[in-house]
């Protein structure tokens, strides 16, 4: 069995908001000098979800993917210190400016490329742009089934099965292999890469393809074959008119808090 | 841009459309009555009296497969479905409510038809005829605002973001018919498991009572639920307690979870990081309640307290009891005055 799992490099989502800027005039998002750029939390629990059908398995080649410049490189180490046996880099100039479509479409050419993925497997939305598109486009250009946020994996005769988070209870949902599976943070905690597994990783083969390797063209990629525009990012206002209640002992503060639900009829 | 219309797909809770599915009826209204072309409506498992309900509260047209097995979401057979009345229709936007249904189905429905998608918009507008959706992103704490260069545009929508018009029982529509592909269904549901219990949905919920790691355990949770008794509210949380096992995931308020839109929303032990807020930030009334005074859910809060929530909430109780007894009494002996 070989499991793809699409990964992507961000600025570190638990840095305290702080440490970005929005430059609302170059319509960018940038990260403070030094701020950690880690593999996105629900990809590294995508990784997780792989390790763990590997181990159910017995066997099963796990390659981590990403699309980035060179520095996504670092994404690729961590899987593979997470347990990973391989790597693809998908790094060309031609890719920046793109959006969810670009990148979808060159993810689906790079595991077209590979050409015996049995499941593909990455998380429910990245850290960045919360977007959650990316996975269910490269199941749709593949033309295979997709279940997305599952927040349980497994694999047998074939098939995948998976518990699928709903928003009043889980779907446990099947579907023939080869598919394309996102999951969700429900999965639980991804495991911190090894010793043994870091040292091995210095080992393990990475590849670097760029557009012309996946028969792609200028158009279809990068800036050039984005279907989105944007025309705005900013920084939502808070609407700061907060009235602390105050009070000498809790049950004062209970108390004048009921008053003020009572004023403004909300009781 | 051409007069197209604006397409919603509908989504049934205990058979009735969901309200963020009403309320996109709405917003469709707003729309066409400046890009022109009719409101349409998918829904693949309506029946007579759901197709009066969605023509009352706003669509023109609606499609649907009349398949009772598909009132719960199935991703194949809704995309499929969802499609075909697309190709049929040719709207300039599709409209679908950002669930855990819709925030699967948007996907995959713009790259089947070579569109694109916005997911989770919190404003869907026009600018110079030209479609613009706004979204939370960067765990909240940013606001892109996007437009697209394709054809179709798909998005899915926060609930409460929009008003729902009033039902009009005079409104007349006509209903089309979806065949449905069976070839078309590779994933199969094997099993619904469902939370037992609260009558009231998270997302309708007037009051909802939210939880977050100042709990401190999920002990924490009695607490509320004593509250959210006396204020008929819904208990909900914030991503720690979940991730944490103290809750259900289905509580989950946020960027990842539900988002609610109640009257009066009470956060406790949250400390109002942005992912949070994009669940919850529409809330019309927020009180905080939270030991850290520097905690970032205050500046979006209407009164906040800063405490113990073990120590403020018990007396919170026992106030609201007496106030409202207090004030039945004085209604009773106004009464008879008039």
């Amino acid at each position: 069995m070989h499991i793809v799992v699409c990964v992507k490099q961000v600025p570190d989502p638990e840095a305290a908001f702080s440490m970005f800027k929005v430059d609302e005039q170059a319509k960018k998002v940038i990260p403070a000098p030094g701020l950690r750029m880690v593999m996105s939390p629900f990809d590294e629990q995508a990784l997780e979800a792989a390790l763990r059908v590997r181990e159910a398995a017995g066997e099963a080649r796990i390659t981590v993917m990403t699309l980035g410049a060179d520095g996504a490189r670092a994404a690729i180490k961590h899987g593979l210190a997470m347990g990973a046996d391989d790597g693809v880099l998908l790094a060309d100039p031609v890719f920046e400016g793109g959006d969810a479509c670009t990148t979808a479409r060159v993810l689906a050419a790079a595991v077209g490329k590979l050409g015996d993925c049995d499941m593909v497997l990455t998380g429910r939305q990245a850290a960045d742009w919360d977007a959650g598109v990316v996975g269910c486009g490269i199941a749709e250009l593949l033309q295979l089934p997709v279940i997305t946020f599952a927040r349980d994996v497994k694999v047998s005769n074939g098939a995948v099965r998976v518990e699928r988070v709903v928003d009043n209870g889980v779907d446990v949902i099947e579907a023939p292999l080869p598919a394309v599976v996102t999951v969700s943070n429900e999965l639980g905690a991804a495991r911190s890469p090894s010793l043994r597994e870091t040292m091995r990783a210095a080992r393990k083969p990475v590849v670097t393809w760029a557009a012309t390797d996946l028969g792609l063209s200028r158009s279809e990629v990068g800036a050039e074959g984005a279907r989105r525009v944007l025309e705005r990012l900013f920084v939502p206002v808070r609407k700061g008119a907060c009235e602390l209640v105050d009070g000498a002992t809790p049950e004062e503060q209970g108390t004048r808090l009921a008053q003020r639900l009572l004023e403004a009829k909300l009781l | 841009m051409s007069a197209r219309g604006v397409m919603i797909v509908a989504e049934l809770s205990a058979g009735k459309p969901i309200s963020v599915s009403r309320e996109m009826l709405g917003l469709a209204r707003q729309l066409v009555a400046e890009i022109g072309g009719p409101v349409c409506a998918m829904c693949p498992s309506v029946d007579e009296a759901l197709v009066a309900d969605l023509i009352a509260h706003g669509a023109d047209r609606v499609y649907t497969a009349g398949a009772p097995v598909l009132a719960d979401y199935d991703s194949d057979a809704w995309t499929a479905c969802t499609a075909w009345a697309v190709r049929a229709a040719d709207p300039a936007v599709v409209l679908i409510g950002h669930t855990t249904s819709g925030a699967d189905l948007a996907p995959r429905l713009a790259f089947r038809l070579e569109a694109a998608a916005a997911t989770g918009c919190v404003g869907v507008g026009l600018d110079a005829g030209m479609l613009r959706f706004t979204r939370p992103c960067y765990g909240g704490n940013v606001r892109e605002t996007v437009s697209f260069n394709t054809r179709l545009a798909v998005a899915t929508v926060r609930g409460g973001c929009y008003d729902a018009l009033p039902r009009d029982g005079t409104r007349r529509g006509d209903t089309v018919k979806i065949p449905l592909d069976r070839t078309a269904l590779r994933a199969r549901v094997i099993e619904r498991q469902r939370e037992s219990g609260d009558a009231v949905r998270l997302e309708d919920a007037r009051v909802v009572i939210a939880g977050g790691r100042g709990l401190d355990g999920p002990e924490g949770f009695e607490v509320l639920a004593r509250l959210a008794r006396e204020l008929r509210g819904a208990l909900g949380a914030s991503r720690v307690p979940c991730d944490l096992g103290w809750c259900p995931h289905s509580m989950q308020i946020g960027l990842t979870g539900k988002t609610v839109t109640p009257e009066l929303y009470i956060a406790v032990g949250i400390s109002g990081a942005g992912h949070h807020m994009a669940g919850c930030g529409n809330a019309r009334n927020i009180i905080a309640i939270n030991t850290d005074p520097e905690a970032a859910i205050y500046k979006e809060a209407r009164w906040g307290v800063v405490g113990d929530y073990r120590k403020v909430i018990p007396p919170l109780i026992e106030a609201i009891r007496a106030l409202r007894g207090a004030e039945r009494k004085s209604k009773e002996t106004a009464e008879p005055r008039r």
